[in-house]
């Protein structure tokens, strides 16, 4: 407990005066900053829309300004936070001949992995808390909307699955730093890691469905084949983290809209449907609804950690 | 004779694929002596230290650090044992103090215990005027002597210091063999001391032993070792003529 304490404080201090974080947070600030002041605009001009929902408020974090809007954005850049904070955190200690003095003290060698993991995912934590924070002020000043006391605790629930997410590539991205001595190694394999997921997967998806149920645009398709392929796209495009968490926060942030959404589809038929559909999903039952996405990221994230362990307590420790 | 031991081994084997790094070595060492590990380049001597710390899992034969099993045991050896390991590596952005309270932070001693110690530790081992420098900016001496300092912070009751002086400049190597001479006598700490520096362990040790290939080929106080290689002659010896003996003639 000591020793996880230790390295839990040294570890934070480190990401928190690092030019990484400075940078990061830089970045990942201005960034949420446009897309908060674009989807503020945008809502300024669509007040009927406004007019038509139940929760303004959160339509601040949904509504596509320019390009992409806030639950996107962390989808896309949340890997990279997290690859960012953990892809050297072994291997760098190894490369310096301090990993063989930390393990030589009186700690639990896991102590040294739980330390680090969870000093990422309390830098996360304070990243994204302050980035929603930032948006809601900016939705007060420049929209004059106010959240709600269920919006306020949809955010919520938004924050801690971002969390979770991004705790998923931190623990990733700590695995990589054991397995590769090499530091450049482990940053181009999450690099590649992140393309892959991120863009082979759902374009996999694809084929796979297209191939198990063909599609033909130019005769009639029964039925059955079109919900088929739906259905083959929609569980293969699962394995992917970014999908999982896109359709998680989507039901939260998204409650008039409980069909779920690709990052990539997105535009006039979302506007369509969310004028449609009038009621929005109670908390309770978004919460049921994203009960499943949740519980694989932290199955994935669990899995992650147990391959960390298993490799780090059986190598040998040299350097 | 009656001194209890504090390393104790018994066929002690390491085997990496192929190649065996440590071959049944079964040596003990007790209370307060300080013991000599020579032995070439790549004979063993870092790989019997990592597996008495249970760094290594050794591939066959057992050890015992102070009583304990270092694979069953490896938390309370490690708080008996200070290891420097041959090449001590340093956060370069934190300053000597700073790197210490680090290490007594891992060792559970905080506040102004931890301020006292790191103090009187920096005053025992030169480096009071360097306290607020950055270890990045340090030399190589001073970086071996924080790496002292840092092993001592946990009060062992062995060391285990794996060329120590490797690098130091000779002035720096004799203090530095003085240091540790002084913390066996006052502080009745053992030492486990592996060096290529013959004339330094012959000033200091009490017993050597010499490893080539895995295998202890001699063990024992260095006038025995004199008296089995060279023979009674009441003569001046050096360790590094008994040394050269265990090998064939260039
Ligand atoms: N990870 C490893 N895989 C394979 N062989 C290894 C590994 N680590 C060490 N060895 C081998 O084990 C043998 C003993 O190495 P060790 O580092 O213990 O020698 P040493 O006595 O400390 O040498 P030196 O005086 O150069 O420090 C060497 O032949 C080395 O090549
Ligand atoms: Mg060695």
């Amino acid at each position: 407990m000591q020793g996880l304490y230790a390295v839990f404080r040294k570890e934070i201090c480190d990401h928190f005066t690092s030019y990484r974080f400075v940078i990061l947070f830089a970045l990942i600030a201005m960034i949420s900053l446009i897309t908060s002041y674009m989807a503020g605009i945008h809502l300024r001009e669509d007040l009927e829309a406004l007019a038509k929902t139940r929760y303004p408020f959160l339509m601040l974090f949904s509504t596509p300004g320019a390009m992409f809007s806030m639950v996107q954005f962390v989808a896309f850049f949340g890997p990279l936070i997290g690859l960012v904070l953990g892809f050297d955190s072994i291997n760098r200690e190894r490369a310096h001949g301090t990993l063989i003095k930390l393990v030589s003290q009186p700690i639990y060698r896991d102590a040294v992995i739980n330390g680090k993991f969870l000093a990422g995912v309390m830098t996360v934590s304070v990243m994204l808390l302050s980035i929603i924070l930032v948006i809601t002020g900016f939705g007060l000043a420049i929209v004059g909307l106010v959240p709600g006391v269920e919006e306020i605790w949809r955010l919520f629930v938004f924050l801690i699955i971002s969390i979770f997410y991004v705790s998923f590539w931190i623990a990733l991205s700590i695995l990589f730093s054991i397995l590769f001595k090499s530091i450049v190694t482990s940053a181009l394999a999450s690099g590649a890691l992140w393309i892959f997921l991120w863009l082979i997967i759902p374009v996999g998806a694809n084929v796979l469905a297209n191939a198990v149920a063909p599609i033909n645009a130019h005769e009639e398709t029964q039925a059955e084949t079109i919900i088929k392929n739906a259905r083959i796209k929609e569980i293969t495009s699962l394995a992917s983290p970014m999908v999982l968490y896109s359709e998680a926060t989507a039901a939260i942030i998204d409650p008039m809209l409980n069909t779920t959404r690709s990052i990539t589809l997105m535009g006039p038929m979302e506007k369509l449907l969310s004028s449609r559909f009038q009621n929005p999903l109670p908390l309770g039952q978004s919460l049921l609804v994203v009960f499943p996405h949740l519980t694989v990221l932290i199955a994935i994230t669990l899995i992650c950690f147990a391959v960390s362990y298993l490799v780090f307590m059986l190598q040998e420790i040299r350097t | 004779m009656d001194t209890p031991t504090v390393i104790e081994t018994k066929d002690l084997s390491k085997e990496y694929d192929h190649q065996v790094a440590v071959d049944h070595l079964t040596f003990s060492i007790r209370e307060g002596e300080i013991f000599g590990f020579l032995g070439p380049n790549g004979a063993g001597k870092t790989t019997t230290l990592l597996m008495l710390l249970g760094l290594t899992r050794p591939s066959k034969g057992s050890a015992l650090v102070c009583g304990l099993d270092p694979m069953r045991k490896a938390k309370e050896v490690k708080r008996r044992v200070g290891y420097l390991p041959e090449n001590v590596g340093f956060y370069g952005d934190l300053d000597a103090v700073e790197s210490l309270e680090y290490v007594a932070s891992l060792n559970g001693i905080r506040g102004t215990e931890a301020r006292g110690k790191i103090e009187e530790l920096l005053e025992l081992v030169g480096l009071s005027e360097d306290a607020r420098k950055k270890v990045g900016a340090f030399s190589r001496g001073m970086k071996q002597r924080l790496g002292i300092a840092e092993v001592l912070l946990k009060d062992p009751e062995v060391l285990f210091l794996d060329e120590p002086t490797l690098g130091l400049d000779p002035e720096g190597a004799v203090r530095l063999i003085d240091l540790i001479s002084q913390l066996n006598q006052e502080r009745n700490i053992s030492v486990l001391l592996s060096s290529h520096h013959l004339h330094q362990v012959q000033k200091i040790s009490h017993r050597v032993g010499i490893m080539i290939t895995g295998k202890m080929v001699a063990m024992g106080s260095i006038e025995s070792l004199a008296k089995e290689k060279l023979g009674l002659g009441g003569r001046e010896y050096s360790l590094e003529e008994i040394y050269m003996k265990y090998f064939p003639e260039v």
